[in-house]
């Protein structure tokens, strides 16, 4: 990343969605409980490869690198989090339904 | 007129909440993977009794109050309390702290623009970045070309930022680390000599802090 050719800066912000504003804070939560430490995340987030950089938002790289660590930590474990996915999808066609209201 | 529907049928979305109040658009767009990620790892969370949703919320409110008026507030107290400025330079953490902006456990250190120097941040791993002074990164800060280009011609970066700088100022890159988190302290602008703190804080921007803008001109 750092050196590498790359297109223009482009001076922009959009507002964070709410899911982004939740991983953040999901980040920030469980690294503050000790779960994981900015060096956990990152060593995550160089796991991934060049392709999830290419592919991948930079809140989805989050949100795979906190659960990463989080189930490294046993706090869950791969089959618990399958299982609570596909409730969540059964919930609706968009966030707001399958969030809850 | 918040009942009038009239006149904001553009804005029709799918779906209301069962409390009768319709998603923010950025909620009702197709649920994504890493979405529904994020649900079922915070619901997950909640069960086991590890966070609560007032956490999670709490967390959020707080991270969205912060913003670059913390940061341009220590600006302002450097420029007008030399004491200050020592103890921010010597150490960071301690001086912002001071002034009840805690980093936490990680190391700030402010860099310092002169005539001759100009510090510029970046974090080209990820997005390290001084939350407690600045809120959250923009999306410029977290982008490749930002986070690829800049250790490598940072006077071209900083010249798409409109901040051309003379050849003999020399440019010092600052590469964020896990631990470690810069702010930039710019130069007081001419001119201010009868300030209060408060209306120079009103001219440093959240880019003048990055290190790819200058202080607004009084």
């Amino acid at each position: 990343m750092g050196g590498n050719a790359a297109g223009t800066v482009l001076p922009e912000n959009h507002d964070f969605a709410l899911w982004e504003k939740r991983v953040d804070a999901l980040m920030v939560l469980c690294s503050s409980k000790g779960y994981f430490t900015v060096d956990g995340l990152r060593r995550a987030l160089e796991d991934m490869g060049e392709a999830a950089f290419e592919e991948m938002s930079y809140y989805e790289r989050w949100v795979a690198a906190v659960n990463q660590n989080l189930i490294e930590r046993n706090l869950y474990t791969l089959e618990e989090l399958g299982a609570k996915m596909a409730e969540v999808k059964a919930r609706g066609e968009t966030y707001g339904e399958a969030t809850g209201g | 007129m918040p009942h009038d529907h009239h006149d904001h049928d553009h804005f029709h979305h799918e779906g209301m909440s069962p409390s009768g109040h319709p998603y923010r658009a950025d909620n009702d767009v197709p649920l994504t993977y890493w979405q529904t990620m994020e649900i079922a790892m915070r619901e997950i969370l909640i069960e086991k009794g590890i966070l609560t949703p007032e956490a999670v919320q709490l967390q959020i409110d707080a991270m969205d109050a912060r913003s670059p008026a913390n940061g341009a507030a220590v600006v302002a107290r450097a420029w007008t309390d030399p004491e200050f400025k020592a103890r921010l330079l010597a150490n960071g953490s301690d001086a912002t702290r001071e002034m009840g902006f805690d980093i936490g456990p990680m190391h700030l250190v402010a860099v310092e623009n002169t005539d001759a120097v100009h510090n510029v941040i970046v974090c080209t791993l990820c997005s390290c970045y001084p939350r407690n002074l600045l809120g959250l990164p923009p999306d410029w800060y977290k982008s490749r070309a930002y986070r690829s280009r800049t250790v490598k011609e940072p006077r071209k970066v900083l010249s798409e930022f409109g901040l051309d700088l003379p050849d003999d100022v020399t440019v010092r890159v600052h590469d964020s680390t896990a631990d470690m988190r810069y702010i930039v302290l710019p130069a007081r602008p001419a001119g201010t000599d009868g300030m209060s703190e408060a209306e120079l804080a009103a001219l440093v921007t959240r880019d003048s802090m990055i290190g790819v803008g200058a202080p607004k001109q009084p």
